[in-house]
C-alpha cells in the first residue's frame, strides 16, 4: 500500500528510469567508448599501442611531476591545517580564503600565470634566458602548473578533519611531556593519516589528469608530454588506437581514485565533501 | 513594529560596556607547538605557487613591452582585448553553456539526489559509486569518449543523429554543452543527497496530514527545504564549467565567434604570442569567476540566516 508521504509508483519508476538513462548515457557508456576503442583491434595491437615509445615517455612524466607536487601539496596541507585548527591568529579567515582560489580559477589561467612569469615574454623571461634556466615548456613548468591546480585538494579535506577532532589529545600529550615531533608523530598522526590519504588520492587523481594548466607550459615538444597532453596529440594525428589505449590507462587511474575514496569514506574516515576539482 | 520592542531600552544599557572594549586584550598564549613552522611554511608556498603567479597577472596588465612601450599603451591594449568583439562573444559562450549545463544538471541532479536517498532498485549502490566519475576522470578522457559518441562519423550515438535528424553535436556548441553537463553533474547530486536524506519524514506527513497532495508537498515543503543546497551545486557547476578547457579541446572546435571559449582563446593568444592580450583576458576571466564565487557564499550565508531563524 502507497503511503502517504510516498510517491505513486508509476512516478518513482518515472524517476528512477530517467537516473538510469542519464547515468548510462552520461557515466557509463564513455566508460565503455574508451575500453571499447581501445580494445577494438584486439589485446597485441592495444599492448603495442600502450607500449610505444611516447606512451611510455608520458607515462613517466606523469608519474614524475605527481611525484614531486603531491608530496610538496601534502606538506603544505598538513601544515596549513595545523596553523589554522590549533592556533587563533589575524587574518586566518583570510588565509582560508586565499586557500581555496585555485578551486576557482580556470586551470588555463593556472598555466598562464606562469607562462607570463617564466614564458620568453614573460616578466622574468629574459633574465631565465640570459642564465639559461629552462622553466617553460620542461618539467619545472609542469611542475608548478601541476602544483597550482592541485593545491588546495589536501589542505580541503583537512581542515575541517582537524577541528573536529579538536587538540585535547595534544594537549594531554603536552602535559605528560612529549616534544614537538613526539606530539606530531604519535599523537596527531595517528588521528589524521586517513584523512591525509584521502586528500592525497584526490590530488594525485588531479594531479595525473591534470589538462588545461599543463598544456599552457608543456608546449608541443614529443616526449615532453604529461599523458593528457599525449592523448590529444594521438587525437589530433587521428591515432585513435593509440590515443584510446593511453586513456584507458588514465579511466584505470579513475577507478582505482573511485574505489580507495569510496573505501575511506565508507570507514568514515574522511568527510565526504563536495570539491569542485 | 517587532523591531521596536526587541530594542532594549537605552537606560537599561549599562554604561559601562563601551571604556572596556578599550582595555588591552589579554595576550592568549599558544600552548600547542609548531606555529611559526607551519604557518611560515603554509604561507610561503601559497606564495610561491598562488599568490606571486597571481600577481604577475595583474602586473603584466601595466608592464609596457616592445610593442606597447609605455604604461597607457599596455592599459589601452588590455582593455581592448578584453573587450573585443571576439572576447565578448566567448564569454557569452562560456557563460550561458555552463549556465546552460548547470541547469540541466540543477534538474537531472535533484532528480538522482531524490532516487537515491529516497528509492530502493537495483543497481541503487553502484550507480551513487558511479556518480563522482567525472571527479576521478581526467577531463581529457571524458572528452575524447565523448568525442567518439557524439561525432557524426564516430559510429554511434552521433552518426545516428546526424542521419535520422541532420543534427551535428561534436564540433558545435551543443558538444560544448554536452560535455559541460558531463563535469558538472556531481555537483548537484552530492550537494543536495545530504539535505534530502536529513528532511525529517514528519515534516511531509505533516503536510499530508494537512491536505497536501505529493506534488502540493514536493513544491511547498521539499523544494524549500533543498533550495539553498540546489543552488549551491549548480553555481559550482557552473563555475566549474566556465573554466573547463580539458575536454572542450576535443569536442568544442575553435572557431572564433563560434565556438571558442573563453579558456580556449587565451591559449590562442598565448600562441599568436600576444601575452598582454592573455593576461587581459585571464584577468577578465578571474574577475568574473569571483563575482561567481560571492554570489555562492552570498546564497549560503542567505540559506544559513533564514535556516537559523
Amino acid at each position: 500500500m502507497k503511503r502517504a508521504t510516498q510517491e505513486n509508483p508509476v512516478v518513482k519508476w518515472l524517476l528512477i528510469g530517467v537516473v538510469l538513462v542519464f547515468v548510462l548515457f552520461f557515466l557509463i557508456f564513455p566508460v565503455f567508448v574508451v575500453l571499447y576503442e581501445a580494445l577494438r583491434l584486439g589485446v597485441a595491437a592495444y599492448v603495442g599501442a600502450l607500449g610505444s615509445p611516447l606512451s611510455i615517455s608520458a607515462v613517466e612524466l606523469t608519474l614524475l611531476v605527481a611525484l614531486l607536487v603531491v608530496p610538496l601539496n601534502t606538506l603544505f596541507g598538513v601544515c596549513a591545517a595545523w596553523a589554522i585548527t590549533h592556533f587563533q591568529f589575524r587574518g586566518k579567515a583570510l588565509l582560508i580564503s586565499l586557500i581555496e582560489i585555485p578551486l576557482w580559477v580556470s586551470p588555463v589561467i593556472g598555466g598562464l600565470v606562469f607562462a607570463l612569469l617564466f614564458g620568453r615574454q614573460g616578466l622574468l623571461g629574459p633574465w631565465l634566458d640570459a642564465h639559461n634556466i629552462e622553466i617553460m615548456f620542461a618539467y619545472p613548468g609542469m611542475v608548478l602548473a601541476t602544483a597550482f591546480v592541485t593545491f588546495p585538494m589536501v589542505a580541503r579535506g583537512l581542515i575541517p578533519l582537524m577541528q573536529q577532532q579538536g587538540h585535547a589529545e595534544e594537549e594531554a600529550a603536552l602535559t605528560l611531556g612529549a616534544n614537538g615531533w613526539q606530539l606530531f608523530w604519535r599523537v596527531s598522526f595517528p588521528k589524521i593519516k586517513w584523512g591525509i590519504l584521502y586528500g592525497m588520492i584526490l590530488c594525485n587523481a588531479r594531479a595525473m589528469g591534470e589538462f588545461g594548466a599543463v598544456s599552457v607550459v608543456a608546449g608541443s615538444v614529443d616526449n615532453r608530454l604529461t599523458i593528457p597532453l599525449q592523448i590529444e596529440h594521438y587525437f589530433l594525428d587521428f591515432d585513435l588506437q593509440k590515443a584510446f589505449a593511453l586513456a584507458s590507462a588514465l579511466l584505470l587511474l579513475a577507478a582505482i581514485t573511485l574505489v580507495l575514496k569510496l573505501v575511506l569514506e565508507s570507514r568514515r574516515l574522511a568527510p565526504n565533501l563536495v570539491r569542485p576539482h | 513594529m517587532n523591531a521596536l520592542v526587541e530594542l532594549p531600552h537605552p537606560t537599561l544599557v549599562p554604561a559601562e560596556t563601551t571604556p572596556l572594549r578599550k582595555l588591552p586584550r589579554p595576550r592568549r598564549r599558544r600552548i600547542l607547538p609548531g606555529f611559526p613552522l607551519t604557518l611560515g611554511f603554509a604561507i610561503f608556498y601559497l606564495s610561491a605557487i598562488v599568490l606571486i603567479p597571481l600577481g604577475a597577472l595583474l602586473l603584466k596588465c601595466i608592464t609596457p613591452t616592445e610593442d606597447y612601450p609605455s604604461v597607457p599603451a599596455v592599459v589601452q591594449h588590455v582593455w581592448e582585448a578584453a573587450t573585443s568583439a571576439r572576447a565578448f562573444a566567448s564569454y557569452r559562450l562560456s557563460f550561458g553553456l555552463s549556465f546552460a549545463a548547470a541547469a540541466i544538471n540543477g534538474v537531472f541532479g535533484f532528480i538522482a539526489a531524490w532516487a537515491l536517498v529516497r528509492y530502493q532498485f537495483p543497481g541503487r549502490k553502484f550507480i551513487d559509486a558511479l556518480v563522482d566519475l567525472p571527479f576521478a576522470m581526467p577531463t581529457s578522457v571524458a572528452g575524447l569518449a565523448l568525442t567518439q559518441i557524439f561525432a557524426a562519423n564516430g559510429g554511434s550515438i552521433g552518426q545516428w543523429l546526424n542521419h535520422a535528424f541532420g543534427w551535428r553535436i561534436a564540433y558545435t556548441p551543443w558538444g560544448i554543452l554536452v560535455a559541460l553537463t558531463f563535469i558538472g553533474f556531481p555537483f548537484v547530486v552530492r550537494t543536495v543527497q545530504p539535505v534530502v536524506s536529513s528532511l525529517a519524514v514528519e515534516v511531509e506527513e505533516a503536510a499530508a496530514c494537512l491536505g497536501a497532495n505529493r506534488w502540493q508537498t514536493f513544491l511547498r515543503v521539499i523544494l524549500p527545504a533543498a533550495r539553498p543546497a540546489m543552488l549551491t551545486g549548480v553555481m559550482l557547476a557552473f563555475g566549474r564549467g566556465v573554466g573547463e578547457y580539458g575536454s572542450i579541446v576535443f569536442i568544442g572546435g575553435m572557431q572564433p565567434f563560434r565556438n571558442e571559449i573563453t579558456p580556449m582563446l587565451i591559449i590562442n593568444k598565448l600562441e599568436e604570442y600576444d601575452y598582454v592580450g592573455a593576461a587581459a583576458i585571464g584577468v577578465a576571466m578571474l574577475i568574473l569567476s569571483f563575482a561567481i564565487v560571492v554570489a555562492v557564499n552570498l546564497i549560503q550565508a542567505l540559506a544559513q540566516r533564514r535556516s537559523s531563524k
